[in-house]
């Protein structure tokens, strides 16, 4: 456990010491705040749903941003060697690792929390779906995490690493989208395999068992799928 | 200390290490020596539990590598080759969390950081970020993470490689200090370091040992044959060799590289005979201009090119 902080503690402030943190938290408040405002005032509702309806496209590509670094950077300078020798296991490594991302997509999230509170000036906010839609969003962000962290393990090209996490969380999030080009068979399975949908429903405000057990599983595939990997380069 | 037995690792179809086998003693500073590509480093990684061998074992202490590789990490610190440490990390930053990764107490992890600062010689660059550290400098953090739990082995892969010859004399010492010690495997190209650090050598090629001995001893059995290099003005090599051939104990007169007007002739003398007051003596009757008479001593630089030569 105590390994699983030193990790999580190092990668978190690595994310600091370069500029790419300050450029993808940027770059994220930058595009949720220009869709969010620029519809904001034509709806004239006092809710936080077009923020949270953009959120899975927008974190599709900004997780991935985020993940892409943490094993490809080391396995291309080669500081991975020297990582592997220490007395950690593959789980602590992944986890380490894992819940830095987790904890900057946390930071991220933290300053949109304005919005919400810039809404409750303007009008009566339902409080429910915020909060679902900051657990949802949370839960959405480990599960991207989870899979960007895969991509990284899978290559010691940061670009490529960015390329697959982005392509499998941008799949995750559209494929309820695309159910009526699919036989009708299909439907249910898709639409349960969609984050997007189980996103939605959680940032309605309800907090319903299957699609925590969803974001629950799918995150520990992605990770033990990152373990795999990573006992194949043994 | 340390058990390889029958230890092989294939990279798909290519055999990096083949069916090897020796045993380390504690305390022992062990070179490995080899061409590139003989299998050196893919050993060093099994050892240190980063790759996981196709067939065969390695037991360290009671530890084996399948079994028990967190135990046999704690063993062991492990500097790979050109030292790859995160460079936006400070050095101070980044031995703190090598020493929290290895367990230390917070007054431990304070004074061991301290201490191998000043064995590393590294105190005036704890507080810059690794990318801006010179090769040196980052070889002395690489050795300083390797020392940091106070392992009873230390595993160095090309410790020296890239370096300048005063930074190749720095780091040498230190591995000499440390190695009173403990336990060390270190690889390298250069022979000279492997002769002035190591008490004994492991020459692998193409994945096999080819030789495992203390260095002296190797020189010894391999080198039955000494030659004595003679060089003559203006000489005549059919004379000479005639002249010198038929002395006992003479093997071989071989001509060699001479310059101009230099006749340089290779003596090969049999099984450690010492015969050099008999050349020496055929030569002055001969009334030849004698310019140079060495005894060649056959050095580590031989033996290795002569056991890893492509046959």
């Amino acid at each position: 456990m105590k390994n699983i902080r030193h990790i999580l503690s190092k990668e978190f402030k690595s994310y600091f010491i370069a500029p790419i943190a300050y450029i993808v938290i940027a770059i994220f408040l930058l595009i949720t705040g220009w869709f969010f405002f620029s519809t904001f005032f034509l709806y004239n509702q006092a809710s936080l749903r077009n923020f949270f309806g953009l959120l899975p496209i927008i974190f599709s590509f900004i997780v991935p941003a985020v993940t892409m670094r943490l094993f490809s950077e080391e396995i291309h300078a080669g500081s991975y060697e020297i990582l592997m020798t220490l007395p950690l296991t593959f789980g602590e490594v992944i986890l380490g690792k894992f819940l830095a991302a987790v904890a900057f997509v946390l930071v991220m999230l933290l300053p949109t929390l304005s919005y919400a509170i810039t809404v409750t000036l303007l009008g009566r906010l339902d409080i429910g779906p915020i909060v679902g839609g900051y657990i949802g969003a949370l839960f959405l962000g480990a599960l991207f995490s989870a899979i960007g962290l895969l991509a990284s393990a899978l290559t010691r090209n940061q670009i490529i690493a960015f390329i697959i996490g982005t392509g499998i969380c941008f799949a995750l999030t559209l494929v309820d989208k695309m159910l009526f080009f699919l036989p009708e068979s299909l439907l249910g399975v898709l639409e349960y395999i969609g984050a997007d949908f189980h996103f939605q429903n959680i940032a309605k405000g309800i907090l319903d068992s299957r699609d925590i057990l969803y974001f629950a599983s799918a995150s520990f595939l992605a990770l033990y799928g990152t373990r795999l990997v990573m006992q194949g380069k043994k | 200390m340390i058990k390889v037995e029958n230890l092989t690792k294939y990279y798909g179809e290519i055999c990096a290490v083949n069916d090897i086998g020796f045993e380390i003693r504690r305390g022992e500073i062990l070179g490995l020596l080899g061409p590139n590509g003989a299998g050196k480093t893919t050993f060093m990684r099994i050892l240190t539990c980063y790759l996981n061998p196709s067939a065969g074992t390695i037991q360290v202490k009671d530890f084996n590598i399948r079994e028990h590789p967190l135990a046999i990490k704690k063993l062991i610190g492990y500097l790979p080759e050109n030292a790859p440490l995160y460079p936006d990390m400070l050095v101070f930053d980044y031995l703190q969390y090598v020493a929290d990764i290895r367990g230390l107490d917070r007054e431990t992890k304070r004074r061991r950081i301290d201490q191998l600062a000043a064995t590393c010689s590294i105190q005036e660059v704890m507080h810059q970020p690794i990318a801006e550290l010179s090769k040196g400098y980052k070889q002395r953090v690489g050795l300083a993470q390797a020392m940091m739990g106070d392992p009873e082995i230390l595993v160095l892969d090309e410790p020296t490689s890239g370096l300048d010859p005063n930074q190749i004399i720095e780091i040498r010492e230190i591995i000499k200090k440390i190695g009173k010690e403990k336990t060390i495997i270190l690889s390298t190209h250069i022979l000279s370091e492997a002769e002035a650090t190591c008490d004994r050598v492991v020459i692998i090629h193409k994945g096999r040992i080819v030789a495992d001995s203390p260095i002296e001893d190797l020189k010894q059995s391999l080198g039955k044959e000494s030659v004595i290099a003679l060089a003559f003005r203006n000489g005549d090599f059919a004379a000479v060799q005639n002249t010198l051939s038929r002395i006992a104990g003479v093997a071989a007169v071989e001509k060699a590289e001479g310059g101009d007007g230099v006749l340089a002739v290779n003596v090969t003398c049999k099984t450690g005979e010492d015969i050099r007051d008999l050349i020496y003596r055929s030569i002055r009757a001969q009334d030849w201009l004698l310019l140079e008479f060495v005894q060649q001593t056959r050095s580590l630089e031989n033996i290795f090119r002569e056991l890893t030569r492509e046959k």
